[in-house]
């Protein structure tokens, strides 16, 4: 977060079910919508949204959502922080290449997170949990 | 929320009405199966213009879905997928691969009475 930046926490949804990534993706939508995101770009933040949380729910339950409203001077954006404290991830590098699953999944929900929204960070160490932050910021018109 | 699935004729027509958990789209996948060979239809038309995200999960199952339809003997076609959430699955890198798809009920209809032929 750089200095310039300033933060107000919107929604925080705890993730233990697959019924809490619909919640968090829904609020995703909504307080995206709130500041001004339309069409494809709401679709794709909840899509990621989705994916964040699934993996909580898939690798780490319970964990949490927290949806912020992010300033930088004149432009406004959504962060994303997906938060838990499971086994973490070994090796995030290899996490964010497509196709790379430990799972069920297709592998495709960190890479393909980052490819839907602008910033993703993923900060995780064995056994401590990981943090996935990713932001979105609303296009000027 | 348990999905409705109607049978019209050879074909039976399962209509999401709202957001599905992962529970549910397996619940649907499983019933249409079931559905298959209880009416021993000829094809499955799954309508899925509700859903406003179809992330990894959704795809997977839904690709799983027509696969195991398929194994039953029956053909799956998938109407309704939003433009937006089109755009989106394909920044995720998702695709159904061989799953038939339509834009609306009548296109797939047609499409399963072509097919049918």
């Amino acid at each position: 977060m750089k200095d310039n930046e300033a933060r107000q926490v919107g929604r925080q949804i705890p993730i233990t079910s697959d019924l809490d990534i619909v919640e968090a993706r829904m609020a995703a939508r909504t307080l995206a919508a709130k500041i001004g995101f339309t069409g494809a770009n709401l679709v794709m933040i909840a899509t990621a949204v989705s994916e964040v949380a699934r993996n909580i729910v898939e690798y780490a339950k319970p964990g949490e959502v927290i949806l912020s409203v992010i300033e930088n001077g004149p432009r406004r954006g959504l962060e994303v922080v997906a938060r838990d404290n499971g086994p973490g991830i070994p090796d995030v590098a290899q996490a964010m290449v497509d196709g790379y699953s430990t799972s069920r999944g297709l592998g495709l929900g960190l890479p393909g997170s980052r490819r839907l929204m602008d910033e993703f960070y993923v900060d995780s160490k064995a056994g401590k949990g990981t943090t996935v932050t990713m932001r979105k910021w609303v296009p000027e018109k | 929320m348990r999905v409705p699935i109607l049978k019209q004729g050879d074909y039976v027509i399962a209509s999401i009405q709202s957001a599905l958990t992962d529970d549910d789209l397996i619940q649907l996948r499983d019933d249409l199966a079931a559905h298959v060979g209880k009416y021993r239809s000829k094809g499955v038309i799954v309508d899925v213009t509700v859903l406003d995200v179809m992330d990894s999960f959704a795809t997977r199952t839904v690709r799983d879905l027509a696969q195991m339809v398929r194994l039953r003997g029956a053909r799956t076609v998938i109407v309704g997928i939003q433009p937006e959430v089109a755009f989106a699955m394909v920044q995720l890198g998702l695709e159904l691969g061989s799953v038939a798809t339509a834009l609306d009920l009548e296109e797939a209809l047609a499409l399963l009475r072509y097919e049918g032929q």
